[in-house]
């Protein structure tokens, strides 16, 4: 075989080398471009660290809270309200009320989706229960809370935001996604207690 | 093309070697091609039998003859063996054969490594079939194998079903680089690149779409066995992951797949057309920028297959015009053959039959592709027979009835004997009869609402399905036919000339046939 037959053969090996790595570098491409654009009404799983969001000119809009239960997580898990009338601009607490029916131990997780996707990008949150893993006790209850702000470049088309949680029963699964998370586990946790009830 | 080619005496060549270990331990791409071919038919058979389950099922409304369990195997397994197991290696078996003949290579570029790709492939569908008989069944998800479908709730044998995609994906790959480097630098001097017939062409592009491609498939199913087995989340949303992210990750993959099904199709029906209308084909440089064109562009319209899954207005629209834009370069395919065949000398013996209907339907394959591609209508059209409906006609009518015409062409040269040609055109009629009768009520029961991959259906689709699954049968009877022709063909039959066909162009023509074991070993020269 002559040296040209192996050059052509050492290039393609690269480019099918270099398509493997690229399909997984699709996951985090994915993710990036969903957050950034709001696409899919994903939203990122952190605290904003952006500071000057609050002011005083905001519009009124109202928010519906949903919950779902994925599969066949038993626990009960509702909204306090099923919609609150804010203004933008301005920080609201909402509390989504959580109690673990079984006779076990279980670990929770709750996804975040926001419709209309638009609205995704604007909605900012200083804590959320969706940060971490909840973990209850046999019939131990808890009231989650959400602290967020729709900022007022939210379109003003937008008048009805709907935010859906669903929650997982992630117990058998080590938390080895959330660990960037742990060190405010331990924050989270008193969180919890305090909002028992 | 006008090719010379300079007398060379095969001084010693030498036949193959006898028993089984010529077929084991082969490096001639004569007879790897013929390997291939085999293995596409047995395959063939197997997803087609499959085909009837499924269809026999669908005779009449209710549940008459298969679990619904078990029906959603046959679709997954009927899928996955007629694309990876019947159209793939018989592509893969035409190149072997003919690309070597065509550049005027004495052989592939590497021997043993097309010897590695395809009997690796047995393995695959041996592995692949036996989850049929594993605890749980096979795997039931359907060829697009969607997670969570294909992760959380799969059958336990989904990790075999995984494993064979991975050696089929390897076969694949190797077989691309095979091409590849055979076709550019192993090519007779004179030939150059816009010189190359046009089923090499279609062949140099399939395998750079294979090779970019494949190993994002690879990627796919390895993501899966992570969240299987090593408690990875890419597609579980409890994690952190994202079940769509799967849809996007396989169509990018998806996509250009359909076309690799599709280009040699292309090339072997150029070479048809141009030959039993006896003209020179119209539009060569036009039809190879139209290859390229749609091979660029299927990177950038995978979406089109996940319209309903919920994106923003501006990627619908984008993918939307985007895949509006292929029917442009197709447009321009089918304008050619059919200003070659305009005002040509048309004989009609079996490949130009198979070739002619090819166009037709294979045209209108695309024209419900652009149906679907029209995001509003697609709404209503997702999921629905009506997409069944599409991808038949440009899988069996398109890439099927392309393999065949290939045979029926190339099958004189390769075993030295004409085919039978008054049943040549019987097996015709009756696959073009029956592939009509099969599909086409397709449309109107997909359009009046009946959805897909469901064993069972409403009342008012009762008449049409059952058209539906008569004309399969007759198709599946007409396929042994084939079968009978082509050993008849092996065994014995009138002597073909070398040239073949009367107005026959190109390089292979130039070789006695059958052609010696080992040819062009002095390379010939092209003019």
């Amino acid at each position: 075989m002559n040296n040209k037959s192996k050059k052509t053969i050492k290039l393609l090996s690269t480019v099918v080398l270099g398509m493997f790595v690229f399909s997984f570098a699709l996951v985090p491409l994915y993710n990036v471009f969903c957050e950034v654009t709001g696409l899919n009404g994903k939203i990122e799983l952190k605290a904003t660290t952006e500071k000057g969001l609050e002011n005083q000119d905001g519009r009124d809009i109202s928010i519906q809270f949903i919950s779902h239960n994925n599969e066949e997580m038993p626990w009960i898990f509702k909204p306090s309200e099923d919609k609150i009338k804010i203004k933008t601009g301005k920080y609201h607490t909402a509390t989504f009320y959580v109690r673990n029916t079984t006779s076990k131990r279980m670990v929770a997780q709750a996804i975040p989706s926001v419709a209309p996707s638009n609205a995704a990008t604007h909605l900012k949150k200083l804590e959320c229960f969706c940060f971490e893993q909840q973990e209850l006790a046999p019939g131990e209850e808890a009231l989650l809370p959400v602290k967020l702000l729709f900022d007022n470049d939210l379109p003003k088309s937008i008048k009805n935001v709907v935010l859906s949680y669903t929650i997982f029963d992630v117990t058998n699964y080590k938390d080895a996604e959330m660990s960037q998370h742990q060190n405010s586990i331990d924050y989270q946790e008193d969180h919890v207690m305090e909002a028992s009830i | 093309m006008s090719a010379v080619i300079e007398s060379h005496e095969q001084d010693h060549h030498h036949g193959p070697p006898k028993g089984i270990t010529r077929w084991l331990y082969t490096t001639n791409h004569k007879d790897i091609g013929t390997l291939y071919l085999w293995l596409s038919f047995a395959m063939f058979l197997i997803g087609g039998a499959m085909a009837l389950v499924i269809r026999a099922e669908l005779f009449a409304p209710g549940m008459q003859i298969v679990e619904p369990e078990f029906y959603n195997q046959m679709l997954t397994l009927h899928g996955l063996i007629m694309v990876f197991g019947a159209v793939m290696p018989a592509f893969v078996g035409l190149a072997n054969w003919q690309v070597p003949l065509q550049v005027g290579a004495p052989d592939m570029a590497l021997p043993r490594m097309n010897n590695l790709s395809f009997w690796i492939l047995p393995f695959a569908f041996i592995v692949l079939l036996s989850s049929l008989f594993m605890e749980g069944g096979a795997p039931n998800f359907g060829w697009t194998f969607y997670a969570p479908l294909s992760t959380t709730y799969a059958p336990p044998s989904v990790t075999f079903f995984i494993f064979s995609i991975h050696i089929m994906g390897a076969s694949s790959i190797m077989g691309s680089i095979n091409v590849i480097v055979t076709i550019m630098n192993m090519r007779a001097p004179g030939m150059t690149l816009m010189k190359m017939p046009l089923f090499v062409w279609s062949w140099l592009i399939t395998a750079y779409l294979l090779i970019a491609v494949m190993p994002v498939l690879a990627g796919a199913v390895t993501m899966m066995l992570m969240d299987i087995h090593f408690g990875t989340s890419f597609f579980n949303a409890a994690g952190g992951g994202d079940p769509v992210l799967f849809q996007h990750i396989f169509w990018f993959f998806g996509h250009p797949e359909v076309y690799i099904m599709i280009l040699p199709a292309f090339g072997i029906t150029s070479h048809i057309i141009e030959t039993f209308s006896r003209k020179q084909l119209f539009g060569y440089t036009s039809m190879v920028w139209a290859m390229t064109s749609i091979a660029i562009l299927s990177f950038v319209v995978w979406a089109h297959h996940m319209f309903t899954v919920g994106m923003p207005l501006a990627a619908e629209l984008f993918f939307m015009w985007a895949t509006m834009l292929i029917a442009v370069p197709t447009g321009v395919k089918v304008f050619n053959w059919i200003t070659t065949m305009f005002k040509g000398s048309i004989s009609y013996e079996t490949p130009m039959l198979f070739a002619i209907a090819f166009v037709v339907l294979f045209t209108i394959g695309g024209f419900s592709g652009l149906m679907l591609a029209i995001t509003p209508a697609d709404f209503q059209y997702h999921d629905t027979y009506f997409v069944v409906a599409h991808f038949h006609y440009v899988l069996v009518p398109g890439s099927i009835f392309a393999i065949m015409a290939g045979v029926y062409f190339w099958i004189p040269k390769w075993t030295g004997n004409m085919y039978d040609e008054r049943l040549g055109r019987l097996h015709f009629w009756l696959s073009f009869i029956s592939v009509n009768i099969t599909f086409f009520p397709q449309h109107w029961v997909g359009l009046a609402g009946m959805p897909r991959r469901y064993p069972d259906y409403a009342l008012q689709f009762a008449d049409w399905n059952m058209v539906s699954t008569v004309g399969a049968f007759m198709f599946g009877a007409s396929q042994i036919l084939f079968l009978f022709i082509v050993l008849k063909t092996l065994m014995g039959g009138k002597k073909a000339t070398a040239e073949v066909w009367e107005s026959s162009r190109g390089l292979e023509w130039t070789l006695e046939s059958p052609p010696p074991y080992h040819t062009f070993t002095t390379p010939p020269k092209v003019n």
